[in-house]
């Protein structure tokens, strides 16, 4: 009978397998939805592009951070793909409480589908939105003479720390999502999150001309490692933290909040 | 064996008693009625029998697997349709089916027909590849239930399946309910508020109110226990709720089944 198919226990390998495919799955309709609705990706682009062309330029002529000889445009750069995943992530959480509100989530878990495929699908497809970003970013800044490191190895680190990043933040998010249960909270709670996020970290300036306080934030803050590690790949910076400890930190963090998750995410149709 | 036996199944939040005690058992085959006005914890109860909400105490069996401690084998003998709208608006109707066939593991060269098929069987196969935003109320229930049918569940659940539905919607919906226990021999748990529709589809009820079970039994027996002529479901309800129909709800669950209403309208 084909249920009793079914019901053979899943162990060790074919249990990884199952959580491999349905976390595609998951990503999967995640890509298909934008794929019908790509609006979202170009309205994204503009803030950016405002960045790098606004802020970026004006600083680049004052002068007034210190990046050694290499120019602010360039070093901002890598800080302002950063900030782009980052608020692509930290607000992917609302579709969660969107969904929710419909039964879309309920029909979800009653699905036997692992918890962490759930969550590190969508966390998946936030990385797909950021990688749009990504690609959006490079060209502009090539345009802009910033002299980025284009070597497959490089590039393929990028991609990486793209993704990572994120998973991160994006996972971070529905954790958010489930814990405050309403859009207008969640919202409130973005917004205030965000902008610490951002500026206490090395995103647009050096951790070293930080007060002493804001460096111990920096340094606890999962951003600056992805900013580290961006920069690194992209203009060639020397790393400040070292690259295989900015991956670590960034695969560690993002392996525990989805765990966390995956936890919550059953919690938020109670 | 009953395909489904709940034992004393409860549920609390905070002070409130949402389920008090739920003890029953349906038999394979049959399409079973929980009934009750909002609020009386009808939801509560099904969101316990698929594993969403963990149970205070008490257990539920589905094929003797135990909700609480087997539930990833329940989750792939049921089917569920929850109260809201599920399929997804920004999909088209085919891959609304087509993702649900990956997550419940239908073999790759079978999926393709599955889908095909349910989409037929639900009349939906002209509207495949229009996005579901587009779809009347009617369509979204029926896809819903076809998305939740593809794996061919022993036991379907079915929350509130025709609420928001004008009555020629709902009474295909009722056909399709009725057509596919004949064609696949799935059992069907249903919650409605409305008794119409408990006396047109259901072979055995259960009424509730506030929690607790106040009567259960065929339709037929439970009319004919009130030893009045033309006594309908709606008799029966007052009769062993104590209670009119209007009484329940929260303005929670006003807004909820409103906000339903809009979205399937």
């Amino acid at each position: 009978m084909a249920s009793q198919r079914l019901l053979r226990p899943l162990t060790g390998l074919s249990n990884l397998t199952n959580f491999l495919r349905k976390t595609l799955v998951i990503a999967e309709l995640e890509a298909r939805k934008l794929r019908h609705d790509p609006t979202e990706l170009i309205t994204r682009a503009v803030q950016p592009a405002l960045w790098l062309l606004v802020f970026g330029q004006v600083f680049t002529r004052t002068r007034a951070i210190p990046t050694g000889d290499i120019p602010y445009l360039d070093f901002m750069a890598p800080g302002i793909l950063a900030q782009s995943v980052l608020f692509i992530a930290i607000f992917s959480g609302i579709a969660v409480i969107w969904e929710r509100d419909l039964g879309i989530v309920h029909k979800f878990l009653a699905s036997p589908t692992p918890r962490t495929a759930l969550v590190l699908g969508k966390a998946l497809s936030a990385g797909v939105r950021a990688l749009t970003q990504a690609t959006f970013i490079y060209l502009l800044a090539l345009i802009l003479g910033v002299d980025l490191n284009l070597h497959p190895l490089a590039l393929l680190g990028v991609l990486a720390a793209v993704i990572l990043g994120a998973i991160l933040f994006s996972t971070f998010s529905l954790i958010i999502a489930c814990l405050v249960k309403t859009r207008e909270r969640f919202m409130g709670i973005g917004q205030v999150l965000t902008m610490p996020l951002f500026f206490a970290s090395n995103a647009i300036y050096p951790i070293d001309i930080m007060p002493g306080w804001l460096k111990v934030l920096a340094r606890i803050n999962p951003l600056s490692y992805e900013v580290d590690m961006l920069r690194t790949l992209m203009i060639g910076q020397v790393s400040a933290t070292g690259l295989l400890l900015d991956f670590g930190v960034l695969v560690l963090v993002s392996s525990g909040l989805i765990l966390i998750g995956a936890r919550m995410y059953p919690r938020v149709v109670v | 064996m009953p395909i489904l036996e709940t034992q004393e199944l409860t549920r609390c939040f905070g002070d409130l008693v949402a389920v008090n005690r739920l003890t029953m058992s349906i038999e394979a085959g049959e399409i079973f009625g929980l009934l009750g006005p909002n609020g009386a914890g009808k939801s509560t109860a099904i969101k316990m029998m698929t594993t969403l909400l963990p149970p205070t105490s008490g257990d539920a069996r589905i094929a003797g697997y135990s909700v609480t401690r087997h539930a990833g084998q329940v989750r792939r003998l049921i089917g569920y349709v929850p109260q809201m709208v599920s399929a997804d608006g920004t999909l088209s109707g085919y891959e609304n089916l087509l993702i649900f066939a990956k997550l419940y593991d239908i073999p790759r060269h079978e999926r393709e027909k599955r889908v095909r098929d349910a989409l037929a069987f639900m009349g939906l196969a002209d509207a495949a590849d229009q996005l579901v935003r587009t779809y009347s109320g009617g369509m979204i229930r029926r896809l819903e239930i076809a998305q939740s049918m593809l794996h061919r569940p022993l036991l379907l659940f079915l929350d509130e399946p025709t609420v928001g539905l004008d009555p020629g919607a709902r009474r295909m919906v009722w056909q399709h309910v009725q057509q596919l226990r004949a064609d696949y021999g799935t059992t069907i748990f249903l919650t409605t508020h409305l008794m119409e529709e408990a006396d047109a589809l259901c072979d055995h009820v259960a009424i509730m109110h506030l929690g607790n079970v106040a009567a259960m039994g065929t339709p037929a027996v439970l009319k004919a226990s009130l030893g009045k002529e033309g006594a309908t479901l709606d008799d029966v309800f007052i009769h062993y709720s104590g209670s009119a129909l209007e009484s329940g709800g929260t303005y929670r669950d006003a807004v909820r089944a409103r906000r339903t209403a809009r979205r399937l309208g």
